[in-house]
């Protein structure tokens, strides 16, 4: 899920304002802190974390870089270190590669799009004065709605009799939407920016209230109509919101498989909208190489985070 | 504004169609369809309830996002208040690892959790194993955190003097000022396991145990052309796993607000 999380910059304002609560004896300070209390508060989370998150991730790494086959609770078994093998075996692998390909073609129509929408959407919603609330609600139904429940829907809107063909009348695409290679890909990349557009409204909207007004009475001042204080007065002031915006959603892409699971039963046609979250689940449940899944995973952690990287490096250039 | 509502009627028509869909007797895409004037009808849904017992698979779905509530609201609050104001050890780290949590994508760790869950712990078919990977999230305890922030100093200070304990101020003073905090934090903490597929949906096999989401998407993918209305069927599963959400998202709109949110983007 994504969420918010633009604070590594946040301020500690509990700092240093907190009085020593009662002298201690200062071995014990160093050792566990001024408030020890916390870590017994703070331990059942901590533990999560540990056995939820930091072990899983060591262990995909390590399942990666060994021989690893499913084998019943208890049994011995060798699991010989095979280096960069399972990452060979993966990326000679042509589903593979194309389910990487796929995910790229989705996050070069998702994510501009998201960003656009979301941002223009949330600049007007700022501005209106009736139904504020109607559209704000409108907007994040299909984000706290289940994929599942939505896929549903779009599955009888663009199959090959749905109204969006019989709309489009002698203009609908043959092989229709869902069955085309070529667009199947954009079709899958536009439901997600639906789907998760009222999250990233809400985020801009926030954003939007540290715009501090007088840049744009400053702007106005200037002759500057409504587009052009838009473009250089809210665009950069949201500037860290966007960056936030596209990591989010390069992430909820990179997770995408309940789409290609049921919209295109699987990954079809022929693999054109398969996913590598999919083919993990292909390789790695259904056909029993847990290795080699593993190895897709890490390489799509790694293409997530350069993608982060660059990003920020990008967005906050100055 | 024109704009605006023509981007409201674009989010909420498959959610009206989603429900005519479902009370049509034969499936009508033809744009007068969409409004039907007759023939409505709530044979979908008994369609769907002979494959799917939709009853089983709705407290499936309670008890699993019920689950996730409950260990997010207890720990995370624990948590929220350790982070936000209490002067520990490994605090700075825990802050660290909590954001990067939040950045790692969940699905990679499926395989590793998929080994962990049900083959060491043989946790598969249980609630127990669906809850264990989303039991605390991460993002309510960042919300927590964010709103014990927010509580002046003088308040804690005051009761410290007065002689109260670290426990008795959380419980007796932070914990009532953050109640707002609460809902929203409950709000943000249902989206996730109610409507995840992929995680309950491998390690459930056992029909009885599975969540809504999870029968669904398998009669959407195994069985449905059997039925006598296929779409009509799996719509009206749709609008059953919808209903719930929608209906607690509308009526608690009030708490689910960017400034509610913007606390935690503001930092």
């Amino acid at each position: 899920m994504p969420n918010a999380t633009v604070t590594g910059k946040a301020k500690d304002r509990s700092g240093s304002t907190t009085p020593p609560p009662k002298r201690r004896a200062p071995r014990l300070t160093t050792l566990f802190g001024r408030q020890p209390l916390g870590i017994g508060l703070a331990a059942p989370y901590a533990v999560f974390l540990a056995a939820v998150f930091a072990y899983p991730l060591g262990l995909a790494v390590w399942i990666s870089f060994h021989d690893y086959f499913f084998t019943a609770p208890g049994a011995q078994v060798a699991r010989p270190f095979v280096g960069l093998d399972n990452y060979k075996t993966a990326l000679a692998d042509p589903a593979v590669r194309r389910s990487f390909l796929n995910v790229v073609e989705f996050l070069v129509i998702n994510v501009p799009l998201t960003v656009v929408l979301a941002l223009v959407l949330a600049n007007a919603l700022n501005g209106a004065i009736r139904g504020r609330t109607f559209l704000r609600v409108a907007y994040y139904v299909p984000y706290v709605t289940a994929s599942v429940a939505v896929v549903a829907v779009w599955l009888f809107l663009f199959s090959s009799n749905g109204m969006v063909n019989q709309l489009l009348g002698p203009l609908a695409p043959d092989p229709s939407w869902l069955i085309n290679n070529k667009l199947v890909m954009p079709v899958i990349a536009i439901f997600v920016t639906w789907k998760q557009l009222g999250f990233f409204i809400l985020l801009y909207l926030a954003a939007l209230q540290n715009v501090p007004r007088e840049l744009y009475e400053a702007a106005s001042v200037d002759g500057a109509g409504k587009f052009r204080s838009f473009m250089n007065v809210t665009v950069p002031g949201v500037r860290p919101a966007t960056t936030l915006v596209v990591i989010l959603a390069t992430i909820t892409g990179a997770n995408l498989f309940t789409e290609p699971y049921l919209l295109t039963s699987g990954g079809g046609p022929n693999g054109a909208s398969a996913s590598p979250v999919l083919v993990m689940y292909q390789k790695g449940i259904e056909q029993g190489n847990p290795d080699v899944a593993s190895a897709i995973g890490v390489i799509l952690v790694i293409g997530v985070l350069v993608i982060s990287l660059i990003n920020r490096r990008l967005l906050e250039r100055d | 504004m024109g704009f605006l509502l023509l981007g409201a009627f674009v989010f909420l028509f498959p959610f009206y169609y989603m429900v005519i869909g479902s009370l049509q007797k034969t499936p009508d895409t033809s744009i007068a369809g969409a409004i039907p004037t007759h023939g409505l009808t709530l044979d979908n849904y008994s369609q769907i309830n002979e494959r799917v017992d939709l009853a089983r698979s709705l407290v499936n779905s309670g008890i699993f996002t019920g689950g996730v509530i409950l260990f997010t609201v207890v720990f995370g609050v624990l948590a929220g208040y350790a982070l936000a104001r209490l002067h520990f050890r490994g605090r700075s780290t825990l802050f660290a690892l909590m954001l990067l949590v939040m950045m790692v994508p969940f699905q990679l760790l499926i395989i590793p959790l998929y080994v962990m869950v049900v083959r060491s712990y043989g946790l598969a078919d249980s609630y127990m194993g669906m809850i264990l990977p989303f039991a605390i999230n991460s993002t309510a305890v960042f919300v927590f955190r964010q709103f014990f922030l927010s509580l002046p100093e003088d308040l804690f200070a005051a009761a410290r003097i007065d002689g109260a304990g670290e426990l008795r101020i959380l419980w007796s003073i932070a914990l009532p000022l953050v109640r707002p905090a609460l809902v929203t934090a409950a709000l943000l903490t249902f989206i996730g396991p109610w409507n995840e597929f992929l995680w309950p949906f491998l390690i459930t096999k056992d029909q009885d145990l599975q969540p809504l989401a999870v029968s669904l998407a398998n009669y959407i993918s195994n069985i449905a052309g059997r039925a006598a209305n296929p779409f009509g069927a799996i719509l009206a599963g749709a609008v059953v796993l919808a209903a719930p959400a929608v209906a607690l998202f509308v009526a608690f709109q009030k708490h689910f607000t960017s400034s509610e949110l913007g606390s935690g983007v503001k930092g």
